[in-house]
């Protein structure tokens, strides 16, 4: 593949004992919004950190815009851009300063800054808050102002630690708008997250990262459609009975028990299967109490690859709040 | 060469310059040991050296004018022992990432943070001068515009000298601590017997045999008889003890002063190097 941006192959990295990151191999394609998709604690941070040359790169390779993360880490450096998880800026800066300070540290010339910094303003829409003390803007003005200067130097790759952690849902939508335009202008994109409608939303591909290690990676379509097409959760008088029932139904993929019910995946249209699913029940003298049909979420690949839900956080509740579809 | 380390200088100034209450705290503390201490001991201790008869013909210095040197040399101390710090807070506000994680050389961050710690010194040590003459101190008795011009330089560099060695010292420990209490633990620590085992005070001809070789090699005695030197001169009598300077003696100072820089910054580069932050 000759136009991917960046390389890593059988990735390690540990903190003492611990195996943070667990041999991890991917490429991400020229032009691609990549994104890792993980619970808090499965090694995406880690990852991060040794790509942008944070960390030391212990075992495996990786190169970045064609740049060894190992052996040519100044080189890696001027390549990206990157956006931290936590809020880096200096409180008592203004905007203009933070992009200011930015441009000097990567050596741009003056000339390149003041023009650079005018586009980024207006990029990420802070002009008027140019001389506006950073602790005086708004979370997402200085998450904008974050994404700006990640981009200040032109970068060929952008990465994104968690870059909506902590935003409100309108917020993060535009925040989304961002990212999507930004990279229609050409730049590569990593980001890492933990919310799943995010990776959805955002991701040309997404790798599930767990435990350290890459347990599925594809485009978002793809993943959903290792699970069938539609999912048909039932509760019924009897599950068991159910299960064994529909089970050998041609157009049912699969059927596992979930809380009070349970959930039947299938390779057909949904709205088809249903009607046929409840009345082959009934046949059997069994009562369906609660009927749901719905299109496989990044959640339920999450469930299926993992075999459990995120640890920590209700990505789900976020979702909702302003409806996925 | 690099000017990478301009980018540090510029914006530790620009929170120097933006936060005033840093200046004007780090000027309370000499002038209060001026104003109280350098005048009630002043009282003392030229009652004391009143009593020895003064030799004919070199000038006789009261003792504020002596101790005004030792605390511009403390101010000086203070200020740069401190002047790593920003590191340090930048390294838990996770700003010092984006500083790690850019491609400027990290040697640039050590200059960066001792030039603008030497600026903050320079700064001082005007004030302090300024506020000493004010209140009675004798710097530059008799001295021609030229002389004093010459006198003050003199007194810069060293101030200058002396400051980046605890600066790169300041760095060193900033950038290796965890948390602002640790950092505050060592230099408390540290600045008693630096300070009080050196000549900013007092004579150290009274001393032990042991205090006294500590005070003869402390960096911070180096830098009171350069300020002593050049403000008051080469040849001068307090509380009856008779002070000479000799060229020798003076580049002496200023030698171990500049060995003691470089040493310090072979330390901040080394745990520069060693440096994780994420």
């Amino acid at each position: 593949m000759s136009t991917s941006i960046i390389e890593v192959k059988d990735l390690e990295h540990q903190y003492g004992d611990f195996k943070a990151v667990d041999g991890i191999s991917f490429t991400v394609g020229k032009g691609e919004i990549f994104s890792f998709l993980g619970p808090n604690g499965a090694g995406k941070s880690t990852a991060i950190n040794v790509l942008i040359t944070l960390l030391k790169l212990q075992k495996g390779e990786a190169s970045i815009a064609g740049y060894d993360v190992r052996t040519e880490p100044e080189k890696v450096r001027e390549s990206i851009g990157i956006v931290f998880q936590e809020v880096t800026l200096d409180r008592d800066m203004t905007a203009w300063e933070i992009l200011e300070f930015h441009g000097r540290l990567y050596g741009m010339t003056r000339s390149d800054r003041k023009e650079r910094i005018q586009e980024i303003l207006e990029l990420v829409k802070l002009e008027e808050k140019k001389d506006t003390f950073v602790k005086k803007l708004s979370g997402g003005m200085k998450r904008r102002l974050e994404i700006g200067r990640g981009l200040m130097t032109r970068p060929i790759v952008l990465f994104l630690d968690e870059p909506t952690i902590g935003l409100d849902p309108q917020t993060r939508m535009r925040m989304w708008d961002y990212i999507k335009a930004v990279n229609e202008e050409g730049t590569t994109i990593f980001l890492t997250t933990h919310y799943m409608d995010e990776a959805d939303n955002l991701s040309d591909r997404i790798s599930i990262i767990d435990h350290g290690k890459i347990i599925a990676s594809g485009k978002p379509w793809e993943l959903k459609n290792a699970l069938g097409q539609d999912l048909i959760y039932l509760e019924t008088s009897d599950n068991s009975k159910a299960r064994a029932i529909i089970s050998d139904r041609v157009n049912v993929s699969g059927v596992t028990d979930k809380g009070k019910g349970i959930l039947i995946t299938t390779n057909d249209d949904g709205t088809k299967v249903l009607p046929l699913v409840i009345e082959e029940i009934r046949n059997s003298g069994i009562s369906v109490i609660t009927v749901n049909l719905k299109k496989p979420s990044m959640d339920d690949v999450f469930v299926h690859f993992t075999g459990r839900e995120l640890r920590d956080d209700k990505p789900e509740k976020i979702s909702t709040a302003f409806g996925r579809r | 060469m690099h000017y990478g380390f301009l980018t540090i200088y510029w914006r530790d100034m620009i929170r120097f310059l933006r936060f005033k209450t840093l200046l004007i705290s780090s000027l309370i503390q000499p002038a209060l040991w001026m104003a109280f201490f350098g005048i009630a001991m002043s009282a003392n201790f030229d009652r004391l050296g009143a009593s020895i008869p003064p030799i004919p013909g070199v000038p006789e210095v009261q003792y504020l004018t002596y101790m005004a040197a030792g605390v511009i040399a403390m101010t000086v101390l203070f200020t740069s022992l401190f002047g790593g710090i920003v590191l340090l807070f930048d390294k838990n506000w996770g700003l010092m990432r984006e500083i790690m994680a850019s491609p400027l050389p990290r040697d640039q961050i050590i200059f960066g943070i001792a030039l603008s710690g030497m600026t903050k010194s320079f700064i001082q040590v005007i004030i302090v001068m300024v506020f000493g003459l004010l209140i009675g101190v004798t710097f530059f008795a008799g001295y021609s515009i030229g002389h004093t011009v010459v006198a003050l330089l003199g007194i810069m560099l060293f101030v200058g000298m002396f400051s980046i060695g605890f600066l790169f010292f300041s760095a060193a420990i900033s950038i290796s601590m965890e948390t602002p209490e640790g950092l505050q633990g060592i230099i408390t620590l540290l600045t008693m017997p630096i300070f009080f085992a050196s000549n900013a005070l007092y004579p150290v001809e009274a001393f032990p045999p042991v205090l006294q070789a500590i005070s003869t090699v402390n960096p911070l005695s180096q830098l009171v008889n350069g300020v002593r030197y050049f403000a008051i001169g080469d040849n001068f009598t307090t509380m009856g003890i008779h002070y000479v300077y000799t060229t020798a003696e003076i580049l002496l100072s200023f030698t171990i002063l500049v060995i003691f820089a470089v040493a310090m910054f072979g330390v901040a580069w080394w745990r520069f190097k060693k440096a994780v932050v994420t």
